[in-house]
Protein backbone atom coordinates (compact mmCIF):
# COMPACT_ATOMS: atom_id res chain seq x y z
CA UNK A 1 0.00 0.00 0.00
CA UNK A 2 1.37 3.44 -0.99
CA UNK A 3 1.75 5.67 1.92
CA UNK A 4 -0.80 8.40 1.11
CA UNK A 5 -3.32 5.90 0.92
CA UNK A 6 -2.91 4.76 4.99
CA UNK A 7 -5.00 6.61 7.79
CA UNK A 8 -3.40 9.58 10.02
CA UNK A 9 -3.10 7.01 12.70
CA UNK A 10 -1.69 4.10 10.59
CA UNK A 11 0.85 6.86 9.03
CA UNK A 12 1.68 8.25 12.22
CA UNK A 13 2.89 4.76 13.52
CA UNK A 14 4.82 4.26 10.86
CA UNK A 15 6.63 7.13 11.55
CA UNK A 16 6.89 7.21 14.80
CA UNK A 17 8.50 3.45 14.71
CA UNK A 18 10.73 5.19 12.33
CA UNK A 19 9.71 2.59 9.41
CA UNK A 20 9.14 6.03 7.48
CA UNK A 21 10.17 9.43 8.23
CA UNK A 22 8.59 12.41 7.90
CA UNK A 23 10.32 13.71 5.18
CA UNK A 24 9.88 10.75 3.17
CA UNK A 25 5.90 10.97 3.72
CA UNK A 26 6.11 14.39 2.96
CA UNK A 27 8.01 13.81 -0.19
CA UNK A 28 5.85 10.99 -1.54
CA UNK A 29 2.67 13.26 -0.74
CA UNK A 30 3.63 16.19 -2.49
CA UNK A 31 4.25 13.50 -5.87
CA UNK A 32 0.96 12.51 -5.08
CA UNK A 33 -0.60 15.72 -4.93
CA UNK A 34 1.13 16.88 -8.19
CA UNK A 35 -0.02 14.11 -10.18
CA UNK A 36 -3.57 14.33 -9.09
CA UNK A 37 -4.32 17.44 -7.60
CA UNK A 38 -4.53 19.24 -11.03
CA UNK A 39 -7.71 16.88 -11.47
CA UNK A 40 -9.19 17.89 -8.08
CA UNK A 41 -7.75 21.32 -7.31
CA UNK A 42 -8.41 20.85 -3.78
CA UNK A 43 -6.14 23.37 -2.76
CA UNK A 44 -5.90 27.15 -2.78
CA UNK A 45 -2.41 27.00 -2.03
CA UNK A 46 0.55 25.03 -0.97
CA UNK A 47 3.41 25.08 1.57
CA UNK A 48 5.86 22.70 0.34
CA UNK A 49 8.90 24.40 1.97
CA UNK A 50 7.15 24.83 5.64
CA UNK A 51 5.69 21.13 5.50
CA UNK A 52 9.45 20.07 5.00
CA UNK A 53 11.01 22.24 7.72
CA UNK A 54 8.35 21.09 9.54
CA UNK A 55 8.95 17.09 8.92
CA UNK A 56 12.40 18.11 9.58
CA UNK A 57 11.82 18.63 13.42
CA UNK A 58 10.06 15.91 13.80
CA UNK A 59 12.00 13.82 12.32
CA UNK A 60 14.99 14.97 14.67
CA UNK A 61 12.90 14.83 17.62
CA UNK A 62 12.30 11.02 16.92
CA UNK A 63 16.12 10.56 15.79
CA UNK A 64 16.68 12.33 19.29
CA UNK A 65 14.26 10.07 21.35
CA UNK A 66 12.38 13.12 22.23
CA UNK A 67 8.45 12.95 22.97
CA UNK A 68 6.34 13.91 20.43
CA UNK A 69 2.80 14.87 20.37
CA UNK A 70 -0.52 13.28 19.29
CA UNK A 71 -0.22 14.23 15.42
CA UNK A 72 3.82 13.49 14.85
CA UNK A 73 4.44 13.83 11.74
CA UNK A 74 0.83 13.62 10.23
CA UNK A 75 -0.19 15.95 6.77
CA UNK A 76 -2.89 17.86 7.72
CA UNK A 77 -5.01 20.20 5.34
CA UNK A 78 -6.77 23.41 6.80
CA UNK A 79 -9.70 25.59 5.36
CA UNK A 80 -8.81 28.60 4.07
CA UNK A 81 -10.91 30.57 6.26
CA UNK A 82 -8.90 29.89 9.83
CA UNK A 83 -5.94 31.81 10.10
CA UNK A 84 -2.13 30.54 9.05
CA UNK A 85 0.68 32.94 10.58
CA UNK A 86 2.72 33.60 7.25
CA UNK A 87 0.39 31.73 4.99
CA UNK A 88 -2.28 33.49 3.12
CA UNK A 89 -5.71 33.35 4.54
CA UNK A 90 -8.57 34.12 1.66
CA UNK A 91 -11.62 32.48 2.53
CA UNK A 92 -11.38 32.04 -1.23
CA UNK A 93 -12.70 35.57 -1.44
CA UNK A 94 -11.32 38.58 -3.06
CA UNK A 95 -11.33 40.70 -0.91
CA UNK A 96 -9.29 38.95 1.60
CA UNK A 97 -7.46 37.56 -1.74
CA UNK A 98 -3.85 38.74 -0.10
CA UNK A 99 -4.09 38.61 3.41
CA UNK A 100 -1.41 37.15 5.55
CA UNK A 101 -2.86 36.92 9.01
CA UNK A 102 -0.64 37.82 12.14
CA UNK A 103 -1.65 35.39 14.03
CA UNK A 104 -2.28 31.49 14.12
CA UNK A 105 -5.85 30.02 14.85
CA UNK A 106 -6.42 28.06 18.45
CA UNK A 107 -6.59 24.64 16.00
CA UNK A 108 -3.53 25.70 14.14
CA UNK A 109 -1.51 26.29 17.40
CA UNK A 110 -2.95 22.93 18.69
CA UNK A 111 -2.32 21.22 15.71
CA UNK A 112 1.56 22.37 15.70
CA UNK A 113 1.79 21.67 19.59
CA UNK A 114 1.11 17.93 18.65
CA UNK A 115 3.41 17.99 15.75
CA UNK A 116 1.44 17.95 13.00
CA UNK A 117 2.45 19.04 9.08
CA UNK A 118 0.61 21.89 8.02
CA UNK A 119 0.60 20.97 3.62
CA UNK A 120 -2.05 23.55 2.88
CA UNK A 121 -4.69 25.69 2.25
CA UNK A 122 -7.97 24.47 0.81
CA UNK A 123 -11.10 25.80 -1.33
CA UNK A 124 -14.21 26.69 -0.40
CA UNK A 125 -17.39 28.90 -1.15
CA UNK A 126 -16.50 32.53 -0.83
CA UNK A 127 -16.49 32.83 3.13
CA UNK A 128 -17.79 29.48 3.92
CA UNK A 129 -21.25 30.60 2.14
CA UNK A 130 -22.48 27.87 0.06
CA UNK A 131 -23.28 24.25 -0.50
CA UNK A 132 -21.14 23.51 -4.01
CA UNK A 133 -17.65 25.03 -3.65
CA UNK A 134 -18.79 26.58 -6.75
CA UNK A 135 -19.14 30.10 -4.85
CA UNK A 136 -14.73 30.44 -4.37
CA UNK A 137 -13.83 33.43 -6.12
CA UNK A 138 -11.01 31.39 -7.98
CA UNK A 139 -11.79 27.66 -8.86
CA UNK A 140 -14.26 24.61 -8.53
CA UNK A 141 -12.81 21.81 -6.75
CA UNK A 142 -14.11 18.46 -8.45
CA UNK A 143 -15.44 15.62 -6.67
CA UNK A 144 -13.35 12.86 -6.33
CA UNK A 145 -15.33 10.34 -7.50
CA UNK A 146 -16.76 12.05 -10.68
CA UNK A 147 -14.89 15.13 -11.49
CA UNK A 148 -18.07 16.64 -13.38
CA UNK A 149 -19.98 16.37 -9.72
CA UNK A 150 -19.09 19.62 -7.01
CA UNK A 151 -17.28 18.31 -3.95
CA UNK A 152 -20.09 19.69 -1.70
CA UNK A 153 -19.67 22.83 0.17
CA UNK A 154 -18.43 24.88 2.08
CA UNK A 155 -15.65 22.71 2.68
CA UNK A 156 -15.55 20.81 -0.40
CA UNK A 157 -11.38 21.50 -0.89
CA UNK A 158 -10.83 19.83 2.81
CA UNK A 159 -13.35 16.59 2.27
CA UNK A 160 -11.81 16.40 -1.76
CA UNK A 161 -8.03 16.43 -0.64
CA UNK A 162 -8.93 13.94 2.04
CA UNK A 163 -10.65 11.25 -0.21
CA UNK A 164 -8.30 11.94 -2.89
CA UNK A 165 -5.61 11.19 -0.64
CA UNK A 166 -3.75 14.55 -0.91
CA UNK A 167 -3.79 14.77 2.86
CA UNK A 168 -4.34 12.52 5.53
CA UNK A 169 -7.24 14.84 7.56
CA UNK A 170 -8.33 18.40 7.40
CA UNK A 171 -10.14 20.85 9.83
CA UNK A 172 -12.84 22.88 8.44
CA UNK A 173 -15.95 24.95 9.67
CA UNK A 174 -19.60 23.94 9.78
CA UNK A 175 -21.95 26.26 10.04
CA UNK A 176 -25.21 24.71 8.14
CA UNK A 177 -23.35 21.42 7.36
CA UNK A 178 -20.01 22.60 5.60
CA UNK A 179 -17.88 19.87 7.07
CA UNK A 180 -20.51 16.99 7.13
CA UNK A 181 -22.36 17.77 3.74
CA UNK A 182 -19.12 17.47 1.67
CA UNK A 183 -17.65 14.40 3.68
CA UNK A 184 -20.83 12.44 2.55
CA UNK A 185 -20.74 13.55 -0.73
CA UNK A 186 -16.86 12.89 -1.08
CA UNK A 187 -17.23 9.47 1.02
CA UNK A 188 -15.27 10.75 4.11
CA UNK A 189 -15.67 10.75 7.68
CA UNK A 190 -16.82 14.65 8.96
CA UNK A 191 -17.34 15.42 12.64
CA UNK A 192 -19.14 18.71 14.19
CA UNK A 193 -18.52 19.18 17.61
CA UNK A 194 -20.86 20.46 20.12
CA UNK A 195 -20.99 24.34 19.90
CA UNK A 196 -17.89 25.73 22.09
CA UNK A 197 -16.34 22.48 22.11
CA UNK A 198 -13.82 23.82 19.89
CA UNK A 199 -11.96 27.20 20.14
CA UNK A 200 -13.23 29.68 16.99
CA UNK A 201 -10.83 32.29 17.51
CA UNK A 202 -9.08 32.13 14.50
CA UNK A 203 -11.46 31.07 12.27
CA UNK A 204 -12.99 33.83 10.34
CA UNK A 205 -16.56 34.47 11.28
CA UNK A 206 -19.32 33.73 9.26
CA UNK A 207 -22.65 33.36 11.70
CA UNK A 208 -21.01 33.68 15.14
CA UNK A 209 -23.68 32.06 16.77
CA UNK A 210 -23.80 28.75 14.56
CA UNK A 211 -19.90 28.48 13.71
CA UNK A 212 -18.29 25.35 14.66
CA UNK A 213 -14.64 23.47 13.70
CA UNK A 214 -14.81 19.99 12.61
CA UNK A 215 -12.63 17.57 11.53
CA UNK A 216 -12.49 15.70 8.33
CA UNK A 217 -10.96 12.48 8.30
CA UNK A 218 -10.53 8.59 6.19
CA UNK A 219 -11.76 7.03 9.50
CA UNK A 220 -13.66 7.31 12.83
CA UNK A 221 -10.56 6.79 15.00
CA UNK A 222 -8.76 9.69 12.77
CA UNK A 223 -11.68 11.82 13.66
CA UNK A 224 -11.12 10.74 17.47
CA UNK A 225 -7.60 11.32 17.04
CA UNK A 226 -8.38 15.18 15.89
CA UNK A 227 -10.78 16.09 17.85
CA UNK A 228 -8.88 15.12 21.17
CA UNK A 229 -6.15 17.71 19.77
CA UNK A 230 -8.34 20.56 19.25
CA UNK A 231 -10.84 20.53 21.87
CA UNK A 232 -11.15 22.20 25.02
CA UNK A 233 -11.49 25.88 26.41
CA UNK A 234 -9.70 28.88 24.89
CA UNK A 235 -9.72 32.15 26.57
CA UNK A 236 -9.54 34.04 23.09
CA UNK A 237 -13.62 32.96 22.58
CA UNK A 238 -15.60 34.12 24.45
CA UNK A 239 -18.08 31.13 23.48
CA UNK A 240 -15.83 28.51 24.33
CA UNK A 241 -17.32 26.10 26.33
CA UNK A 242 -15.13 24.76 29.78
CA UNK A 243 -16.80 21.68 29.90
CA UNK A 244 -14.07 18.96 30.25
CA UNK A 245 -13.16 17.27 27.32
CA UNK A 246 -12.99 13.45 27.63
CA UNK A 247 -11.03 10.98 26.11
CA UNK A 248 -12.49 10.22 22.76
CA UNK A 249 -9.57 7.76 21.72
CA UNK A 250 -8.90 4.67 23.74
CA UNK A 251 -12.33 3.45 24.91
CA UNK A 252 -13.93 4.41 21.05
CA UNK A 253 -14.70 0.18 20.47
CA UNK A 254 -17.13 0.09 22.78
CA UNK A 255 -20.66 1.28 23.02
CA UNK A 256 -21.44 0.78 26.28
CA UNK A 257 -24.97 -0.36 27.46
CA UNK A 258 -28.24 -0.66 25.20
CA UNK A 259 -27.91 1.63 22.34
CA UNK A 260 -31.19 3.30 21.70
CA UNK A 261 -31.33 5.18 18.25
CA UNK A 262 -34.33 7.46 17.06
CA UNK A 263 -34.84 7.43 14.10
CA UNK A 264 -37.12 11.01 13.38
CA UNK A 265 -39.50 10.80 10.68
CA UNK A 266 -38.83 14.22 8.86
CA UNK A 267 -35.94 13.18 7.96
CA UNK A 268 -37.05 9.94 5.61
CA UNK A 269 -39.80 11.78 3.96
CA UNK A 270 -40.59 14.04 0.77
CA UNK A 271 -37.51 15.00 -1.49
CA UNK A 272 -35.15 11.74 0.45
CA UNK A 273 -33.40 10.15 -2.89
CA UNK A 274 -34.15 6.54 -2.39
CA UNK A 275 -31.25 5.41 -3.19
CA UNK A 276 -29.45 7.58 -0.25
CA UNK A 277 -32.99 6.09 1.84
CA UNK A 278 -32.40 2.84 1.56
CA UNK A 279 -28.62 2.91 1.87
CA UNK A 280 -29.51 4.45 5.48
CA UNK A 281 -32.31 1.75 6.24
CA UNK A 282 -29.84 -0.99 5.67
CA UNK A 283 -27.35 1.06 7.90
CA UNK A 284 -30.06 1.16 10.59
CA UNK A 285 -30.32 -2.64 9.87
CA UNK A 286 -26.87 -3.46 10.70
CA UNK A 287 -26.95 -1.81 14.11
CA UNK A 288 -30.51 -3.66 14.75
CA UNK A 289 -28.23 -6.92 14.46
CA UNK A 290 -25.33 -5.44 16.79
CA UNK A 291 -27.92 -5.53 19.64
CA UNK A 292 -29.40 -1.34 19.21
CA UNK A 293 -32.64 -0.70 19.64
CA UNK A 294 -34.41 1.80 17.14
CA UNK A 295 -36.71 4.34 17.91
CA UNK A 296 -39.53 6.13 15.53
CA UNK A 297 -39.24 9.52 16.33
CA UNK A 298 -40.51 12.98 15.46
CA UNK A 299 -39.01 16.30 15.58
CA UNK A 300 -41.83 18.00 14.09
CA UNK A 301 -40.53 21.37 13.73
CA UNK A 302 -37.34 20.31 11.47
CA UNK A 303 -39.10 21.51 8.46
CA UNK A 304 -38.62 24.72 9.90
CA UNK A 305 -34.52 24.06 10.03
CA UNK A 306 -33.89 25.99 6.70
CA UNK A 307 -35.74 29.14 6.36
CA UNK A 308 -34.95 29.54 10.68
CA UNK A 309 -31.50 29.22 9.55
CA UNK A 310 -31.28 31.83 6.33
CA UNK A 311 -32.62 34.33 8.33
CA UNK A 312 -30.11 34.08 11.56
CA UNK A 313 -27.47 33.29 9.49
CA UNK A 314 -27.72 35.87 6.99
CA UNK A 315 -28.73 38.52 9.75
CA UNK A 316 -25.44 37.64 11.78
CA UNK A 317 -23.41 37.53 8.61
CA UNK A 318 -24.43 40.91 7.62
CA UNK A 319 -22.89 42.19 11.13
CA UNK A 320 -19.85 40.06 10.49
CA UNK A 321 -19.11 41.12 6.90
CA UNK A 322 -19.45 45.15 8.15
CA UNK A 323 -15.33 44.58 9.23
CA UNK A 324 -14.59 44.06 5.62
CA UNK A 325 -14.09 47.83 4.66
CA UNK A 326 -10.60 48.07 2.64
CA UNK A 327 -9.52 50.83 5.84
CA UNK A 328 -7.37 47.80 7.62
CA UNK A 329 -6.76 45.00 5.80
CA UNK A 330 -8.06 43.30 2.59
CA UNK A 331 -8.98 44.65 -1.07
CA UNK A 332 -8.94 48.64 -1.64
CA UNK A 333 -10.74 49.77 -4.72
CA UNK A 334 -8.46 51.29 -7.30
CA UNK A 335 -11.50 53.66 -8.71
CA UNK A 336 -10.79 57.40 -6.89
CA UNK A 337 -12.02 57.69 -3.62
CA UNK A 338 -14.44 61.06 -3.46
CA UNK A 339 -15.95 59.95 -0.19
CA UNK A 340 -15.29 57.27 2.24
CA UNK A 341 -18.85 56.18 1.52
CA UNK A 342 -18.47 55.33 -2.10
CA UNK A 343 -15.09 54.01 -0.98
CA UNK A 344 -16.73 51.31 1.49
CA UNK A 345 -19.08 50.75 -1.61
CA UNK A 346 -16.75 50.10 -4.22
CA UNK A 347 -14.69 47.84 -1.90
CA UNK A 348 -17.37 45.71 -0.88
CA UNK A 349 -19.03 45.43 -4.88
CA UNK A 350 -15.51 44.61 -6.19
CA UNK A 351 -14.25 42.54 -3.63
CA UNK A 352 -17.12 40.24 -2.29
CA UNK A 353 -19.03 37.36 -4.88
CA UNK A 354 -22.77 36.95 -5.76
CA UNK A 355 -23.63 34.71 -2.59
CA UNK A 356 -22.16 37.10 -0.34
CA UNK A 357 -23.36 39.93 -1.71
CA UNK A 358 -27.32 37.79 -1.32
CA UNK A 359 -26.60 37.06 1.90
CA UNK A 360 -25.50 40.39 3.38
CA UNK A 361 -28.34 41.97 1.58
CA UNK A 362 -30.66 39.51 2.94
CA UNK A 363 -29.26 39.91 6.43
CA UNK A 364 -29.33 43.29 6.25
CA UNK A 365 -33.18 42.97 5.22
CA UNK A 366 -34.80 40.91 7.70
CA UNK A 367 -32.72 43.13 10.72
CA UNK A 368 -33.63 46.61 9.39
CA UNK A 369 -36.50 48.67 10.89
CA UNK A 370 -39.85 47.13 10.52
CA UNK A 371 -38.90 43.72 9.83
CA UNK A 372 -36.91 42.92 12.82
CA UNK A 373 -39.72 41.38 14.67
CA UNK A 374 -41.53 39.90 11.67
CA UNK A 375 -38.31 37.99 10.69
CA UNK A 376 -35.21 37.85 13.11
CA UNK A 377 -36.98 37.65 16.60
CA UNK A 378 -39.71 34.62 14.84
CA UNK A 379 -36.60 33.11 13.37
CA UNK A 380 -34.94 33.11 17.33
CA UNK A 381 -38.26 31.88 18.70
CA UNK A 382 -38.80 28.61 15.95
CA UNK A 383 -34.94 28.28 16.83
CA UNK A 384 -36.03 27.19 20.42
CA UNK A 385 -38.99 25.08 18.94
CA UNK A 386 -36.71 23.23 16.90
CA UNK A 387 -33.98 22.90 20.02
CA UNK A 388 -37.07 21.74 22.36
CA UNK A 389 -37.91 18.98 19.61
CA UNK A 390 -34.55 17.58 20.34
CA UNK A 391 -34.48 17.65 24.35
CA UNK A 392 -37.70 15.93 24.42
CA UNK A 393 -36.12 13.36 21.55
CA UNK A 394 -32.93 12.50 23.43
CA UNK A 395 -34.70 11.82 26.66
CA UNK A 396 -35.60 8.84 24.98
CA UNK A 397 -32.57 8.17 22.62
CA UNK A 398 -28.83 7.84 22.59
CA UNK A 399 -28.19 8.98 19.74
CA UNK A 400 -30.19 9.97 15.97
CA UNK A 401 -29.15 8.46 12.66
CA UNK A 402 -31.14 10.36 9.67
CA UNK A 403 -29.17 10.62 6.16
CA UNK A 404 -26.77 13.80 5.82
CA UNK A 405 -28.10 15.47 2.45
CA UNK A 406 -31.43 14.16 0.90
CA UNK A 407 -29.12 13.57 -2.40
CA UNK A 408 -25.56 12.16 -3.66
CA UNK A 409 -23.68 15.02 -4.93
CA UNK A 410 -25.35 16.59 -7.86
CA UNK A 411 -23.41 18.14 -10.71
CA UNK A 412 -21.29 21.68 -11.35
CA UNK A 413 -23.74 24.10 -12.55
CA UNK A 414 -26.78 22.33 -11.70
CA UNK A 415 -28.01 24.47 -9.07
CA UNK A 416 -25.92 27.40 -9.20
CA UNK A 417 -28.85 29.94 -10.73
CA UNK A 418 -31.20 28.88 -8.09
CA UNK A 419 -30.31 29.66 -4.14
CA UNK A 420 -32.85 28.27 -2.82
CA UNK A 421 -32.61 25.02 -3.80
CA UNK A 422 -29.26 25.07 -3.11
CA UNK A 423 -30.07 26.22 0.33
CA UNK A 424 -32.60 22.66 0.32
CA UNK A 425 -29.27 20.70 -0.23
CA UNK A 426 -28.79 21.66 3.54
CA UNK A 427 -31.79 20.15 5.19
CA UNK A 428 -30.59 17.45 7.53
CA UNK A 429 -27.42 18.96 8.48
CA UNK A 430 -28.31 22.44 9.70
CA UNK A 431 -30.85 21.56 12.63
CA UNK A 432 -27.69 20.68 14.46
CA UNK A 433 -26.14 24.30 14.37
CA UNK A 434 -29.24 25.53 15.20
CA UNK A 435 -29.08 23.49 18.09
CA UNK A 436 -25.54 23.07 18.99
CA UNK A 437 -25.62 19.69 19.42
CA UNK A 438 -22.65 18.00 17.43
CA UNK A 439 -23.47 15.44 14.40
CA UNK A 440 -20.69 13.30 12.30
CA UNK A 441 -21.25 11.83 8.98
CA UNK A 442 -19.71 8.68 7.95
CA UNK A 443 -20.04 6.86 4.92
CA UNK A 444 -22.58 4.19 4.48
CA UNK A 445 -23.22 3.22 0.39
CA UNK A 446 -22.84 3.94 -2.98
CA UNK A 447 -24.94 5.02 -5.84
CA UNK A 448 -25.83 2.94 -8.82
CA UNK A 449 -23.69 5.24 -10.43
CA UNK A 450 -20.61 5.06 -7.84
CA UNK A 451 -21.47 8.61 -5.66
CA UNK A 452 -20.73 7.75 -1.96
CA UNK A 453 -23.85 8.16 0.53
CA UNK A 454 -23.45 9.49 4.01
CA UNK A 455 -24.85 8.77 7.44
CA UNK A 456 -25.30 11.21 9.92
CA UNK A 457 -25.59 10.42 14.15
CA UNK A 458 -26.23 13.36 15.90
CA UNK A 459 -25.74 13.64 19.65
CA UNK A 460 -26.45 15.26 22.70
CA UNK A 461 -24.68 18.79 23.91
CA UNK A 462 -21.19 17.85 24.91
CA UNK A 463 -21.65 14.03 23.87
CA UNK A 464 -19.06 13.60 20.79
CA UNK A 465 -17.69 10.21 22.84
CA UNK A 466 -21.09 8.88 22.37
CA UNK A 467 -21.70 9.48 18.70
CA UNK A 468 -17.71 8.72 18.00
CA UNK A 469 -18.34 5.20 19.52
CA UNK A 470 -22.00 4.65 17.55
CA UNK A 471 -19.89 5.69 14.18
CA UNK A 472 -17.02 3.27 14.60
CA UNK A 473 -19.68 0.28 15.47
CA UNK A 474 -20.85 0.61 12.21
CA UNK A 475 -17.74 1.61 10.50
CA UNK A 476 -15.89 -2.18 12.37
CA UNK A 477 -18.63 -3.72 10.45
CA UNK A 478 -18.29 -2.24 7.21
CA UNK A 479 -16.16 -1.53 4.48
CA UNK A 480 -17.41 1.61 2.89
CA UNK A 481 -14.57 3.83 4.88
CA UNK A 482 -12.24 1.55 2.83
CA UNK A 483 -13.31 2.29 -1.03
CA UNK A 484 -11.21 4.51 -3.29
CA UNK A 485 -11.72 6.73 -6.09
CA UNK A 486 -10.41 5.52 -9.58
CA UNK A 487 -8.54 9.26 -10.16
CA UNK A 488 -7.62 9.26 -13.48
CA UNK B 1 -44.24 39.54 -0.81
CA UNK B 2 -42.41 41.08 -3.65
CA UNK B 3 -39.04 42.84 -2.70
CA UNK B 4 -38.54 45.13 -5.66
CA UNK B 5 -35.80 46.78 -6.98
CA UNK B 6 -35.99 50.15 -5.14
CA UNK B 7 -36.09 47.90 -1.69
CA UNK B 8 -32.82 46.19 -3.12
CA UNK B 9 -31.09 49.42 -3.47
CA UNK B 10 -32.05 50.85 0.01
CA UNK B 11 -30.94 47.90 1.74
CA UNK B 12 -27.48 47.98 -0.71
CA UNK B 13 -27.11 51.59 0.69
CA UNK B 14 -27.44 50.09 3.75
CA UNK B 15 -24.81 47.08 3.44
CA UNK B 16 -22.62 49.49 1.48
CA UNK B 17 -22.32 47.56 -1.68
CA UNK B 18 -22.73 49.12 -5.13
CA UNK B 19 -25.05 46.73 -7.26
CA UNK B 20 -24.87 47.19 -10.72
CA UNK B 21 -28.40 47.29 -12.74
CA UNK B 22 -28.58 43.31 -13.82
CA UNK B 23 -27.59 42.61 -10.17
CA UNK B 24 -30.37 44.61 -8.47
CA UNK B 25 -32.93 42.63 -10.73
CA UNK B 26 -31.37 39.23 -9.88
CA UNK B 27 -31.39 40.34 -6.23
CA UNK B 28 -35.24 41.31 -5.97
CA UNK B 29 -36.21 37.95 -7.75
CA UNK B 30 -33.94 35.91 -5.96
CA UNK B 31 -34.46 37.59 -2.71
CA UNK B 32 -38.61 37.52 -3.35
CA UNK B 33 -38.25 34.06 -3.65
CA UNK B 34 -36.06 33.11 -0.86
CA UNK B 35 -38.60 35.44 1.90
CA UNK B 36 -41.37 33.41 0.06
CA UNK B 37 -39.69 30.31 1.38
CA UNK B 38 -39.02 31.81 4.77
CA UNK B 39 -42.63 33.31 5.18
CA UNK B 40 -43.47 29.27 5.57
CA UNK B 41 -42.83 30.17 9.63
CA UNK B 42 -45.71 32.55 10.25
CA UNK B 43 -47.52 28.91 10.39
CA UNK B 44 -46.14 28.71 13.90
CA UNK B 45 -47.99 30.20 16.70
CA UNK B 46 -44.65 31.89 18.83
CA UNK B 47 -46.32 34.19 20.28
CA UNK B 48 -45.86 32.39 23.85
CA UNK B 49 -42.06 30.77 22.92
CA UNK B 50 -39.03 32.36 24.30
CA UNK B 51 -36.24 34.24 21.52
CA UNK B 52 -32.80 31.98 21.57
CA UNK B 53 -29.93 33.82 20.66
CA UNK B 54 -27.45 30.98 21.34
CA UNK B 55 -27.21 27.10 21.47
CA UNK B 56 -25.94 26.40 24.61
CA UNK B 57 -26.26 28.51 28.10
CA UNK B 58 -23.61 30.95 28.18
CA UNK B 59 -23.09 33.07 30.81
CA UNK B 60 -21.14 36.22 30.75
CA UNK B 61 -17.63 36.02 30.47
CA UNK B 62 -15.12 37.83 33.12
CA UNK B 63 -11.37 38.37 33.02
CA UNK B 64 -8.85 40.80 35.09
CA UNK B 65 -8.01 44.24 33.80
CA UNK B 66 -4.41 43.45 33.05
CA UNK B 67 -2.59 44.54 30.56
CA UNK B 68 -1.27 41.65 27.78
CA UNK B 69 1.08 41.73 24.95
CA UNK B 70 -0.03 42.58 21.71
CA UNK B 71 0.82 43.28 17.99
CA UNK B 72 2.94 45.85 17.21
CA UNK B 73 1.46 49.34 15.64
CA UNK B 74 3.82 47.90 12.42
CA UNK B 75 2.87 45.13 12.54
CA UNK B 76 -1.43 45.88 12.47
CA UNK B 77 -0.28 48.30 9.60
CA UNK B 78 1.59 46.53 7.27
CA UNK B 79 -1.68 44.67 6.85
CA UNK B 80 -3.27 47.76 5.25
CA UNK B 81 -3.99 48.42 1.76
CA UNK B 82 -3.31 52.03 2.57
CA UNK B 83 -1.44 53.40 5.49
CA UNK B 84 0.88 56.81 6.21
CA UNK B 85 2.70 58.26 9.30
CA UNK B 86 1.58 55.63 11.37
CA UNK B 87 -2.11 55.79 10.43
CA UNK B 88 -4.96 54.13 8.23
CA UNK B 89 -5.37 56.47 5.19
CA UNK B 90 -8.67 56.41 3.86
CA UNK B 91 -10.62 59.71 1.95
CA UNK B 92 -11.53 62.92 3.85
CA UNK B 93 -14.27 62.67 6.08
CA UNK B 94 -14.17 65.68 8.07
CA UNK B 95 -14.77 69.45 5.93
Amino acid sequence: MLSHELSANQIKEKIIKREITAQEVIEELFEWINLKEPLIKAYLCLDRDGAFLKAKEVDKKLDNGDKVGLLAGVPVALKDNICTVDIKTTCASKILEDFIPPYDAFVVKRIKEEDAIIIGKTNLDEFAMGSSNENSAFHVTRNPWNTDCIPGGSGGGSAAAVTADTVFMALGSDTGGSVRQPSAFCGNVGCKPTYGRVSRYGLVAFASSLDQIGSVTKDVYDAALLLQVVSGHDGFDSTSATVGVPDYISDINNVDGNLKIGVPKEFFGEGLNSEVGSAVMNALEIYKKNGAELIDLSLPHCGYAVATYYIIATAEASSNLARYDGVRYGHRSQLSEDNIIDMYSRVRAEGFGSEVKRRILLGNYVLSSGFYEDYYLKASKVRNLIRNDFEDAFKKVDCIISPTCPTPAFRIGEKITDPLQMYLSDIYTIPANLVGIPGISVPCGFTNTGLPIGMQILGKHFDERKILKVAKLFENGTDFHLKKPELN
Amino acid sequence: MDISVKEIEHIADLSRITLTVDEKNTFAKQLTNILGYIEKLNELDTDEVQPMAYATFLKNVFREDKLKSSFSRQEILELSPSSANGFFKVPKVIE
